[in-house]
């Protein structure tokens, strides 16, 4: 299979360099060539354009946002307390709540989200069901944040009795990260190749054993940047911890799974929305949207990075 | 020998039971949605709820209208499609069609990493830079206006928009471009003769679910987009479009309450709306795969 797009490659090379041009030569008169050869780069030099804007948009945002945070985020502002309502001091509440958030969140998705997708894979050969399943979860994998929000106040919050809570905000947060998990998953379980598992069994393994020692480390890099991909989706979501979780200020840390907290993405917008002094707290603003968009970037970078080692090992 | 319970047997039933626990949960969200939102249409009729311009929840005599909010959403998502599709899928091209492998091995995961961005920087973003630049230079009353948040949420849909029009145009066979380039075509007209309609109902797959990603926005357009419950007549007056009017107001709503049940209604419209968003999605690319003669 390999060896066969390499090939089909290397003929496709040969195509552009020689055959595809002697071909216009000869084919059409040279004027039309030379219309042709004009248009040609017009259009790529038009869709160089697109990505180059896109390039410069998303780079815009990040320097600025660099540009304006560089000069709040020292150590200091990473482990102090805020002072003086919100206009001075740092965002280390802000940043445990996060944490803590996204670690539930993850603790709740991950075993379920892995479960769900080897029992998909592994277990059911009936591609009716699988086919069904596969849309629901594409569904709800883009079912809007808010409405994870709502579905969390109402069956956390008040059904449960949970209240405003870390213990809501992660429950919530994890089954708006699971549909990403399952899929993920299930990619990467899907690419492992039937051969190792008939080899598996043919030498007497069970199922159980070859999915623990065959299938699933085959499948773990795949897996894995799924999950950080997650665990990035969850650290940077505001609108489900909105009525679940996040407080604008709280005094002490959080005292329990059933304690409010502050969460870095609400505490953004908290300072650009509430709060008496505008000015001051833009410039904190500043330095929590600095930090976020590190956390998240290198989260995500990670993922990216496994990625693309595992596709060059794997070819 | 023979147990009652196999090792394996007990294995397979837990991963049953998750699988199943999880699809529950899953489910459970748009059970939860009707069962809060229904309500509410015994008190307002379906009609009047999605005919009624006027959203007033909180007055003496509230009124339940919600079409100046789906014009909101439909409005900005309309400004932000003009943003993404062509930056979207000119870029899935370049990176495609053009790049070159070294090339192709850089832009490929900068557009995956910047997918990541969190909205609530776009947000942040469009509040402290877009909106007072774009109000001194186009002379607006307000730079938190529709304009705005269509330009901020196209770009936000650029990264998702490309890595899925790029898998589809992946997905075109070698052959049909070495068969366009064999008959003299030039590469530019191999790629938007051949390849593009090769690739045509994948990239419109792409461009439902930037739609739907748009459409089911809400930090960004909550901080940007001004927040005025009215039908908009131009791109530059504020809007409010439903995902904002959900984060705006549930915090005040009282649960149980007439306009907690509109809210949870409002939700209802969304989900159905991404909902019919993804199956005309799935339903394309199936036929893409068919076309092309993919198995998955």
């Amino acid at each position: 299979m390999r060896r066969k797009i390499c090939v089909t490659g290397v003929f496709r090379k040969l195509f552009e360099r020689t055959f595809a041009r002697s071909a216009g030569n000869v084919s059409v008169s040279a004027g039309s060539y030379r219309n042709k050869q004009a248009a040609q780069k017009a259009g790529f030099f038009l869709l160089f354009c697109c990505i180059l804007a896109t390039l410069l948009f998303l780079g815009s945002i990040v320097y600025f946002i660099f540009a304006g945070g560089s000069k709040v985020v020292t150590w200091g502002f990473l482990t102090q307390w805020p002072r003086n309502a919100m206009t001075e001091g740092g965002i280390f509440p802000a940043l445990l709540g996060t944490f803590y958030l996204t670690l539930g969140a993850v603790t709740v998705a991950l075993p379920l989200g892995l479960a769900c997708a080897v029992y998909l894979c592994e277990y059911t050969p009936g591609s009716l069901a699988l086919n069904a399943i596969r849309i629901g979860i594409n569904n709800l994998a883009g079912v809007p944040s808010v409405v994870f929000g709502l579905f969390g106040l109402a069956v956390f919050v008040k059904f449960f009795g949970f209240g405003v809570s870390v213990l809501s905000g992660s429950l919530t947060l994890g089954i708006l990260i699971l549909p990403g998990i399952i899929s993920a998953s299930q990619e990467a379980l899907m690419a492992v190749p039937n051969s190792l598992r008939e080899a598996s069994f043919a030498l007497g393994a069970t199922r159980w054993q070859t999915i623990k020692k065959i299938v699933v480390p085959q499948a773990l890099p795949g897996i894995l940047t799924g999950v950080i991909l997650s665990i990035g989706r969850a650290a940077g979501e505001t609108a489900p911890i909105l009525f679940t979780a996040a407080a604008f200020y709280t005094r002490r840390y959080p005292q329990s799974p059933f304690s409010e907290v502050m969460a870095l993405p609400y505490h953004i917008y908290a300072l650009m929305t509430e709060g008496t002094h505008p000015r001051q707290q833009t410039v904190i603003a500043y330095g929590s949207a600095l930090v976020l968009l590190i956390l998240v970037l290198l989260i995500s970078g990670t993922a990216v990075f496994i990625r693309q080692r595992h596709r060059s090992y794997n070819g | 020998m023979k147990r009652l319970f196999s090792k394996e047997s007990v294995y397979a039933s837990v991963f049953g039971i998750l699988a199943f626990a999880c699809l529950i949960f899953l489910a459970g969200i748009t059970l939860v949605l009707f069962k809060e939102g229904l309500p509410l249409f015994a008190k307002v009729s379906l009609w009047d709820f999605l005919s009624g311009t006027a959203w007033y929840p909180t007055h003496e005599d509230p009124e339940f209208g919600i079409l100046s909010l789906l014009a909101g959403s439909l409005w900005v998502t309309a400004g932000a499609m003009l943003v993404c599709l062509p930056l979207g899928i000119g870029s899935a091209l370049y990176i495609n069609e053009i790049a070159g492998n070294t090339q192709k091995a850089v832009l490929k995961p900068l557009v995956e990493l910047l997918a990541g961005i969190p909205s609530i920087v776009f947000g942040f973003f469009g509040m402290v830079v877009v909106a007072p630049f774009l109000q001194r230079l186009l002379h607006i009353p307000t730079g938190l206006c529709a304009f705005t948040a269509s330009l901020i949420l196209g770009i936000m849909a650029v990264p998702t928009v490309c890595s899925l029009s790029e898998d589809a145009l992946s997905y075109v066979p070698a052959s049909y471009r070495e068969a366009s380039l064999a008959l003299g075509a030039t590469r530019w007209e191999t790629l938007i003769k051949v390849v593009l309609p090769a690739a045509g109902s994948g990239i419109s797959t792409a461009a439902i679910l930037g739609v739907s990603r748009v459409m089911g926005e809400t930090m960004t357009v909550l901080m940007v987009s001004g927040g005025a419950a009215i039908i908009p007549h131009s791109f530059f007056q504020p809007v409010r479009p439903l995902t904002s009017t959900i984060a705006a107001e549930m915090g005040e709503a009282a649960v149980g309450s007439t306009h907690y049940q509109a809210l949870f209604a409002i939700a209802m419209v969304l989900f159905t709306l991404t909902f019919i968003f993804n199956i005309a999605a799935e339903i394309l690319s199936r036929r893409y795969r068919l076309k092309l003669g993919i198995q998955r």
